[in-house]
């Protein structure tokens, strides 16, 4: 990947941010959750999938099922910045007169298929990625969970089908965040190791540093893993990524903060990032 | 052997032979060929299916017992504009996969068609866990979804393809018992009326109408005057003619292979209530409990469910001692299929 282009994702993902952190207010919204996999939505929309805001009905597009459905604020934030959502709609979140809510529906636009309830779009995914196969089209199918969220036996489940059906049109995105609601996932349900597990289900699998543009194009670019089996990327993340006050806190999942707490979070946002692109702004300039 | 009457017939092998058109597996086949978005699904539940991998390829999908994957994977398979008919027992169809028919199929109203296998006493020996006897109650909470059951295989092959040929979400209680009775074509929403009656009209839906033929026959035999209704439909419900079989003010009995609480009996209760009506009813329904297993023909005898048993608890309603009611005849039983 060029300096220039994990440049222009880094802004992106930092728009992205503060849109997250602006919804985090009023009633809140699932902050920590949504910042772990900003940076790999950001990439998956604007730089790998094959989905537009103007190919949205086009049978041959990409799909992404967000499964973890309560990140739904990293997934608007990157609709608003590549145009598949009017940022006007982000001020009616939480309002009755729109649909901007705690997890995404299809009123919309990018929106494959609500979610909310885990453990879900694995298998929708699966049904999608089976009729993609059937009409010998190449769609990528990826579906993004949370790592609590592989806690639910449907996500197995899935993969055994998936697995038995040789579906490689399918891929399971993990955001391995280390956290469920309320505690660390190692603390409650232990996962690892993680990958022999899906590796167990007949999965192809590999795992990079979720916050990394460079190691996701790298892996993404490698799909489909196998002619045979689904494949599994597991991107290790941090909550709340981008705000050293909340990562990695087990009581930063939900947030409602203050006006004059976003605003102090959004100068935290800035300055952190700031720092972060250091290095690269000297390295491309 | 009962004599029977009118439109009703004897049940000879050889003509109910003729009356089968077809089976369901030869009409899902047909309109599969005929209509390429019909997906024929299943969690191992070969039954009625077992020609169709070869017929279909890749458009017959055995997702292994797997309920909800089942679900969840034919609602991204409606997703992409297929209708995917789903097979399943149908206990676990609606209770595993409840959620995922409430959330993927319902909150979405995607067409998907599912096909539930041995509901009602039709599990007959399986036992309790293998009891679909709330499953009416919680596909027609659903929003949107379509509630169906026909009274043999003739009734639910007149009616399943306009239940697949609905953009609505359905549930099927698959019933492939032989007919016995001729019955009239399906229209959607629409219960069939077998016959009007004075003293007494029965509600009935599923492998049940069987029976409530046969209690029909015992009680005019007594001198009464009959009613019986066929609702074919639970959702939507043939409201009007509910409301017709109540105007007439006598006894109705609704008989059901179903918990007491949410199929036909609270229905009609609810038909009533809307309507600001009131009537006496008697409900043959399962009450706080599981059935006991066994034989069908036992089961129906233990649970007071066979014609003659329907027919004496009808007398008995009606203040009759119904000592004189015959036994009907002899209960088919089912062959273990899964």
């Amino acid at each position: 990947m060029t300096d220039q282009k994990r440049h222009e994702l880094a802004a992106l993902a930092l728009r992205v941010r503060e849109h997250i952190v602006r919804l985090s207010t009023d009633g809140g919204c699932f902050t920590g959750a949504s910042l772990s996999c900003a940076d790999l939505l950001v990439y998956l929309y604007a730089d790998c999938l094959n989905v537009r805001p103007d190919n949205l009905t086009d049978p041959t597009r990409d799909y992404l099922f967000l499964s973890k459905g309560h990140d739904v604020p990293a997934l608007y934030g990157t609709f608003v910045e590549l145009g598949f959502l009017d940022k006007d709609r982000l001020a009616q979140h939480l309002s009755t007169d729109d649909h901007i809510y705690w997890h995404p529906n299809r009123h919309v636009p990018g929106v494959e298929f609500h979610s909310g309830s885990l453990g879900h779009l694995p298998s929708v995914a699966l049904g999608v990625a089976l009729d993609c196969r059937m009409r010998s089209q190449d769609n990528k199918v990826i579906v993004i969970t949370g790592d609590g969220e592989l806690n639910e036996g449907t996500v197995w489940e899935s993969l055994l089908v998936a697995s038995a059906h040789k579906v490689n049109n399918l891929t399971l995105v993990v955001d391995r965040n280390h956290f469920q609601a309320n505690v660390a996932t190692e603390d409650l349900i232990p996962l690892e190791p993680l990958a022999p597990k899906f590796e167990a289900f007949g999965c192809e699998v590999r795992r990079i540093d979720g916050h990394d543009f460079a190691q996701l194009e790298e892996a993404f670019s490698a799909l489909p893993f196998s002619d045979t089996k689904p494949s599994v990327i597991i991107c290790d993340t941090v909550r709340g990524r981008g705000l050293p006050s909340i990562e990695a806190r087990a009581d930063r999942w939900f947030c409602n903060f203050s006006a004059d707490e976003v605003a102090e979070l959004l100068r935290e946002l800035h300055s952190q990032e700031a720092t972060t692109l250091t290095s690269e702004t000297l390295t491309v300039r | 052997m009962l004599r029977l009457r009118g439109r009703q017939m004897s049940m000879t092998s050889i003509e109910l032979r003729k009356l089968k058109r077809m089976t369901y597996e030869e009409l899902i086949k047909e309109t599969a060929l005929a209509d390429e978005r019909l997906v024929v699904m299943t969690a191992e539940n070969r039954a009625l299916i077992r020609n169709l991998p070869a017929v279909l390829g890749p458009r017959f999908i055995d997702t292994g017992i797997t309920e909800q994957t089942l679900i969840g994977a034919a609602a991204g398979l409606a997703l992409r504009g297929r209708i995917p008919v789903v097979h399943a027992l149908a206990t676990f169809l609606t209770l595993r996969a409840f959620e995922f028919i409430r959330t993927d199929v319902g909150i979405g109203q995607l067409p998907v068609k599912l096909s539930g296998f041995v509901p009602g006493f039709l599990s007959d020996g399986n036992g309790p866990t293998h009891q679909a006897i709330e499953d009416v109650s919680l596909m027609r909470g659903i929003p949107g979804m379509t509630v169906f059951a026909p009274a043999d295989e003739a009734d639910m092959l007149a009616m399943l393809p306009a239940i697949w040929a609905s953009p609505a979400p359905a549930y099927v209680r698959i019933n492939t018992r032989p007919a016995t009775y001729e019955h009239a074509p399906f229209e959607m929403g629409k219960a069939e009326i077998v016959a009007a009656g004075t003293d007494v009209t029965i509600l009935t839906y599923g492998m049940l109408f069987e029976q409530t033929l046969v209690a029909r026959e015992l009680l005019q035999a007594q001198g009464k005057s009959v009613g019986l209704v066929n609702l074919r439909s639970l959702k939507p419900i043939d409201e009007a003619a509910l409301l017709d079989v109540v105007r007439r003010g006598s006894l109705i009995v609704t008989v059901e292979d179903h918990f007491i609480t949410g199929g036909l009996y609270s229905i009609l209760a609810e038909v009533l209530l809307r309507n600001q009506l009131t009537a006496r009813v008697l409900p043959l329904a399962l009450e706080e409990r599981w059935y006991r297993p066994g034989r069908l023909s036992a089961v129906l005898e233990y649970e007071g469910f066979t014609g003659q048993h329907i027919a004496r608890r009808i007398a008995a309603a009606l203040g009759e001692s119904g000592a004189a009611i015959a036994a009907g005849p002899t209960v088919l039983e089912n062959q273990f299929a899964e």
